[in-house]
């Protein structure tokens, strides 16, 4: 197991690093520096402004420099907001990203395996295409369709939920953590009904059911580990979904998180804000494939036994 | 007697084609023939658009302004008076175009990239199938989102950098599919003929992997359809006086409190089209017998 650890830790290295530097330099290679536009700026103060942020610098020694400050965990200043650093701001968006994150997850989870193992329970039946209908309009319907129907039936009609903010007023965490959450939740249901019915038509859940365990236990001891497997594995994709589907939340649901200022610093061509954000957003994404990769690994006791295997 | 055996025999041999047996599955399968039909109009539609529009697209009323559905303006017309019927089909079409072009630069690519490193194989394909591996692993939202940026929001970017994105299960697919196909026997004759490689994988090799091709490719459209409505939701992806139907939502979404019809209708057509396109998708899958699941 360490050994499997080890090796993806390896393979994610190169990655991160090929990110960092495709990142830098397409962002540079972008037409027009940051102080082009906008006021005209003499040149004195442009220049001055340009070597405080190290653009007059050859193109090779800002990259360097770069991966200077990267190394000590810089990711140096906001372009358009001065005095900020790319640290703070993604400082203070990440708690609430993540948070909002975890709640659709959780929502996903909850809603997708409960929805799949009841329909594999009984395919072909009702009780399997309600719940699987209901999964494909959740793929079908995309998350600024989704949220903006949900703030105007229960937001604006019924006004039973805030509309918009995040820890403002109770409540207003509720509706962008189902729209986070939906497609999810219906990806989940579909994963695991197919590994739920894949599992229950198995050997061993025969032997089980033979030796007279009450169905409950069958399905909650002994197929939901294996059933789950590609539930699991589809959580570091998922996570970084979640992400991406976060820049949309927090722009419907004005949610001051990570999504909306990578999405705010897009329009501003807040390079340097662009290129920490995406930084820092692969690293997450690539770490998070890395640990649910283990997590699937560790929970399939073939590959569990292989790596033992190899450990010793 | 004799000469209707004959002829029996004539149509089990007409009737038992790959082609003929899925589209038999395929016709029984109702979802997926209602989808096809839908999905059929729709394309109709937009490709007609120009010709059979109600009102023409720059069209403004602004004494009108937004105004529900009517008899004069089936869908109602946005703030500016423009017909919401004819801004959909307008949109439709962009829609539409998006997600078969950058679908069709995913198929080339994909295609080509899987049955190389399947062909190939030994060290060519661990290290194409690592490229993969990799690219998997990174933020393709982020990506876009920076590309878009980094080059303006120009619409062929768009298809190319939608369907740069999109290859990768393809390619994985397709790699599957000629690594069992080049051990059979048809494909040690053309080698053995000395036919070279490039001309085994397309003309041999491809045409007999074409079924999950299709099916896959049914199921691309309609992630990408969602990721350009996306970006143009999030204002970087079709920009005015271009129409798409998530701009069309994120226009409705702004206005959505008074005149909710320009929210819902451009939503009801681009989730109408995507459940067609995955109903289609999985019918297909199930007709053509891919990888014969039924999640």
């Amino acid at each position: 197991m360490g050994r499997f650890i080890f090796w993806r830790l390896i393979q994610a290295i190169p990655v991160i690093f090929a990110v960092i530097t495709v990142t830098f330099f397409l962002v540079r290679s972008a037409p027009g520096g940051p102080f082009d536009s906008e006021k005209a700026v003499l040149p004195e103060v442009k220049r001055a402004l340009e070597a405080q942020y190290k653009l007059d610098l050859p193109l090779h020694e800002q990259y360097f420099a770069y991966l200077g400050d990267l190394a000590n965990g810089d990711l140096g200043p906001s372009f358009k907001y001065p005095g900020r650093s790319v640290n703070e701001i993604l400082g203070s968006g990440l708690p609430v990203t993540a948070e909002l994150g975890f709640y659709a997850l959780c929502f996903a989870l909850m809603i997708g395996v409960f929805a799949g193992v009841f329909a594999a329970l009984k395919p072909n039946t009702k009780q399997d295409y309600i719940p699987m209908g209901m999964a494909m309009i959740g793929i079908c319907m995309p998350s600024f369709l989704l949220g903006p129907l949900l703030v105007l039936v229960f937001g604006i009609q019924l006004e039973w939920l805030p509309i918009a903010g995040w820890g403002d007023l109770p409540g207003d965490k509720i509706l962008p953590s189902i729209t986070l959450g939906s497609a999810y939740a219906a990806y989940i249901a579909r994963l695991s009904r197919a590994g739920m019915l894949e599992i229950l038509s198995q050997d061993y859940i025969r032997t089980a059911r033979a030796k007279g365990l009450p169905e409950w236990r069958v399905v909650t001891q002994h197929a939901l580990r294996g059933g789950l497997i590609p539930v699991i594995a589809f959580l570091g994709p998922a996570f970084a979904g979640l992400l991406a589907g976060s820049f949309v939340v927090e722009t419907i649901f004005q949610i001051p998180g990570l999504g909306r200022f990578y999405v705010q610093a897009a329009f501003n061509r807040d390079y340097t804000m662009i290129l920490g954000t995406t930084v820092f957003l692969s690293t997450l994404i690539v770490l998070f494939n890395l640990v649910s990769d283990v997590i699937a690994a560790w929970l399939n006791p073939r590959l569990r036994a292989q790596f033992s295997r190899g450990n010793s | 007697m004799a000469e209707s055996t004959a002829s029996l025999l004539l149509e089990a041999e007409d009737g038992s084609s790959l082609w003929q047996d899925a589209w038999l599955r395929l016709r029984k399968n109702k979802a997926a023939v209602i989808a096809g039909i839908v999905l059929l109009v729709m394309v109709v539609i937009v490709v007609l658009t120009p010709w059979i529009a109600p009102y023409s697209y720059e069209a403004q009323n602004l004494d009108l302004g937004a105004s529900p559905p009517s008899s004069a303006h089936w869908l109602g017309t946005d703030i500016f008076g423009r017909d919401l019927l004819t801004q959909i089909m307008y949109g439709g079409r962009i829609s539409l175009a998006v997600g078969f072009i950058a679908t069709a630069v995913a198929l080339v690519i994909g295609v080509t990239w899987g049955a190389v490193a399947g062909y190939v194989g030994g060290r060519v394909d661990s290290v194409m199938m690592r490229f993969v591996d990799i690219l998997y692993a990174l933020p393709f939202m982020i990506f876009i989102i920076l590309l878009m940026v980094v080059f303006g929001r120009n619409i062929l970017l768009l298809f190319l950098a939608i369907g740069a994105v999109e290859w990768l299960t393809m390619a994985r697919i397709m790699r599957t599919q000629v690594q069992s196909l080049r051990q059979q026997e048809f494909v040690e004759a053309a080698v053995s003929l000395g036919l070279p490689p490039s001309a085994i994988i397309f003309k041999h090799i491809v045409p007999n992997a074409i079924g999950p091709i299709i099916v896959y490719t049914t199921l691309t459209i309609p992630s990408v359809m969602l990721l350009e409505a996306f970006l143009s939701f999030l204002g970087l992806g079709i920009q005015p006086p271009q129409t798409s139907w998530g701009l069309l939502i994120s226009y409705g979404a702004e206005t959505m409190e008074e005149y909710p019809w320009l929210l819902i209708f451009p939503g009801l057509a681009l989730t109408i089209t995507l459940f067609s396109l995955n109903f289609l998708g999985d019918g297909l899958r199930d007709a053509l017998d891919v990888r014969g699941s039924k999640d």
